[in-house]
């Protein structure tokens, strides 16, 4: 166990340069908040602190295939207090075709110093799906067949991770009729382990978590049995919807801008396909900006992009198959009865009850003796 | 020797018919709750999910059940076995009104069918009132059949068993202490939980604690208002003597409740309200009157031996102890501001409630006629060792 040592607070301040501008306690917040997302105590958040500004940095390798660099923009835009600057100088990211310094031959050539340096040290990353049909043709980089680039950067790779709905089952390019013979990433690395992080894009920090993950424990997270991590797919996101109680309820949208849809009740009906697509969305959401800032929150049916056979497959529209809830026969009324009040029924009855029991109240006591003597020399004629 | 004896008569007496009837009715009713739902036979809604099937049927119905814990706390707790001819009646209006809350309950859950899981620790949430509540009127309920075990060994004549019985019935007659105590007070956290939206009159932190006060003040009424009616109905003497004494504890405890209350009140800066003019304010004068008569009633030694006051003061001291439930949880309850929520009870809502009754009068009549409850009864006490 990872315990509070004086002298990793004093390491960290000396590398408060090297977290390009961060402030010690956002940085500590981020490892936190990261320690927290894969469920590990709060005082790991050091040993992950650590490991994110050490001056030996994890070299990344990141490998673009037939992808549309979604997955690389909505990693820059994490807005958790600058993070790219901080997943920039926390881990060396030797390669990137958006984002490497250098480009062409240069950037290639670097490309294989670091693969020979750091070999079984680094993370390999792809984003996009691998062109198989006409001998990988499709997608080229250096005047060779993306599938070649990944096998090769794959053989001294300490991990892999397939970014994306298109790394990790395909995503678009797979879509019928497949023109391009697409496939997922691990269909070219079958001997190998590949962790896979759909979504069109994927959220960013279950990205982060698991290099954050392998770069501080040399471990990677509980995987299901498509290879995710189950830190963030192994619920559905139906499960912690914030309008399940909609669901539930029967209150449903049925077009776009109905009463319904207005008010915010569940997108079931246009399509929604929470029921069937495991992800963390609900609970973590999207793009750092407050509560309802995901998809559903923001009144679109999930379509299922980070779902093999779902995203890019089933219509938008077409209807959610639920997986372990089936709505019920009937539903409740959509507008709740608020009540009645008083009727001249129930208010008879009220009195008449009430003059009953003080009739009756009124009619023991006057039976009743002032003493005790005659009180039970009193009878009554109920008791006949 | 316990003195105790079943009191001869027949069972289907004219009153008897009028009760079955009344229950009938309400079987008619629930059948209908059952079939059509919740909303086919009564008001209540989204803003009023607890209407008097809760707060009558379980609420006060467990209140009046307190009559077996008070005077099992006076007996065994206190040590003042003068009250012993009183318990065995006191157990049985704490086991009808405990047991047939337990099963109202079920009336009112809407998904009722999953009323098992609460008995399945894997789903317990072990923050929840309700929770508490729910187990301890369950066990409350097992524990006073047991208490009242013996009243049946008598009449079956099994005094072998009942020899033993009472070599363990301490522990339960303990457990029959604490279990009232835990629930009453939570019956009264419930409301706290609601927070504000019950009014400043009756929400306060002290709720529990006034739950169970005037929990113990209605079981002290029963005892008087039950033995009176005995009395009078069927024939049976009246202890007199014992009533004053009880009702000196009725009237300690409901002097208690009423420093407790209205301390409360002033510390909270909340007894403005109680001259707002509406109809919380009445009620709460309503309720207030009816806490203070019966001490106005009881006040002196000579009145305590007055089978009439005693039996007015019971009469308020009940009433007021219902009221003060009812103002808690639905007059003082509103659900949000500005909405148009609205509760009263209807017609086939409040037959029900008016059938458990019917059929708590009933149980008490089967009982004390076939089981050796009442004591020095008129019929011969049945010899025993």
């Amino acid at each position: 166990m990872a315990t509070i040592k004086p002298q990793a607070d004093t390491h960290l301040d000396e590398f408060v340069g090297s977290l390009g501008g961060v402030s010690r306690r956002s940085f500590l917040k981020f490892c936190a908040g990261v320690a927290a997302t894969i469920g590990l105590p709060a005082g790991m958040a050091w040993r992950i602190a650590e490991a994110a500004s050490s001056p030996h940095r994890l070299p990344v390798i990141w490998l673009s295939a037939q992808e549309c660099t979604g997955c690389t923009e909505s990693l820059l835009r994490s807005t958790h207090p600058t993070l790219e600057q901080l997943i920039l100088d926390a881990i060396s990211l030797d390669y990137h075709e958006t984002l490497s310094a250098g480009a062409g031959h240069q950037a290639e050539a670097y490309k294989q110093h670091s693969l020979q340096e750091n070999k079984g040290k680094y993370v390999l990353v792809v984003d996009g799906s691998i062109p198989l049909k006409d001998g990988g043709i499709y997608c080229k980089v250096a005047n060779r067949p993306i599938v070649d680039h990944v096998r090769e950067a794959a053989e001294g790779a300490a991990a892999i991770i397939a970014i994306g709905s298109c790394a990790s089952w395909g995503g678009i390019p797979s879509s019928s009729p497949n023109p391009t013979g697409a496939t997922r990433v691990s269909e070219v690395l079958k001997d190998r382990a590949v962790v896979n992080i759909p979504g069109c894009p994927p959220n960013p920090y279950n990205f982060l978590t698991t290099v954050l993950q392998f770069l501080a424990f040399n471990s990677l997270p509980e995987l299901d049995s498509k290879n995710r991590p189950k830190f963030a797919y192994d619920r559905l996101i139906h499960e912690n919807c914030e309008r399940r109680p909609h669901f539930d309820a029967g209150r449903f949208a049925v077009t776009f801008g109905d009463e319904g849809h207005r008010q915010g009740w569940c997108l079931y009906k246009l399509g929604c396909k929470g029921p069937e697509t495991y992800a963390n969305c609900p609970s973590i959401l999207f793009g750092d900006v407050g509560s309802g800032a995901w998809p559903v929150g923001c009144g679109h049916p999930c379509f299922g992009c980070s779902e093999e056979g779902i995203g890019f497959t089933k219509s938008i529209h077409q209807l959610a198959q639920l997986r372990n809830v089936t709505p019920p026969a009937a539903y409740p009324n959509i507008s709740e009865p608020v009540g009645q009040g008083i009727t001249p029924g129930s208010a008879a009855l009220v009195a008449g009850i009430t003059g009953v029991v003080l009739g009756a109240g009124a009619v023991a006591t006057s039976r009743l003796g002032s003493s005790s003597d005659n009180a039970s020399a009193d009878s009554n004629d109920e008791h006949d | 020797m316990s003195g105790h004896a079943p009191i001869a008569g027949r069972l289907l007496t004219k009153p008897f018919i009028v009760l079955a009837l009344l229950f009938m009715l309400a079987v008619a009713i629930l059948l209908a709750r059952f079939i059509f739902g919740l909303g086919a036979v009564t008001n209540i809604n989204d803003g009023y999910p607890w209407g008097i099937w809760i707060v009558i049927d379980v609420m006060i119905g467990t209140a009046i059940g307190c009559a077996g814990y008070a005077v099992a706390l006076l007996v065994y707790l206190f040590n003042r076995g003068e009250y012993h001819p009183l318990i065995r009646s006191a157990l049985m209006a704490g086991l009808f009104g405990y047991t047939l809350a337990g099963i109202a309950v079920i009336f009112d859950l809407g998904r009722y069918w999953q009323f098992y899981t609460l008995l399945l620790p894997w789903y317990v949430q072990l923050n929840s009132v309700m929770l508490e509540v729910a187990w301890c009127v369950m066990a409350y309920v097992v524990v006073l059949w047991i208490e009242f075990t013996p009243t049946f060994l008598e009449r079956l004549g099994w005094h072998n068993i009942r020899e033993k019985l009472s070599k363990v019935l301490f522990f339960f007659i303990a457990l029959g202490i604490l279990l009232p105590t835990m629930h009453q007070s939570s019956l009264g956290t419930m409301a706290v939980v609601a927070g504000h939206q019950i009014s400043p009159l009756w929400q306060t932190q002290m709720l529990p604690a006034l739950f169970l006060i005037s929990a113990l003040l209605m079981g002290y009424a029963i005892v008087p208002f039950e033995a009176i009616l005995a009395a009078l109905g069927l024939h049976q003497p009246l202890e007199t003597p014992l009533l004053a004494k009880i009702s000196a504890v009725a009237l300690a405890v409901a002097l208690f409740f009423l420093a407790l209350r209205f301390g409360d009140l002033i510390w909270r800066d909340a007894l403005g309200l109680a001259l707002a003019g509406d109809i919380q304010a009445l009620m709460f004068w309503v309720e207030s009157a009816l806490f203070i008569v019966p001490v106005l009633l009881l006040a002196t030694r000579t009145m305590r031996t007055n089978p009439r006051l005693i039996f007015l003061a019971a009469i308020s001291l009940l009433l007021a102890g219902s009221l003060y439930r009812i103002n808690t949880y639905i007059i003082g309850y509103q659900p949000t501001a500005g909405a148009t929520w609205s509760y009263f009870p209807s017609v086939t809502e409040i037959m029900v409630t008016v059938g458990i009754f019917a059929l708590e009068v009933m149980l008490y009549l089967l009982f004390v006629k076939y089981l050796p409850v009442l004591h020095g009864a008129a019929a011969p006490p049945r010899a025993r060792t």
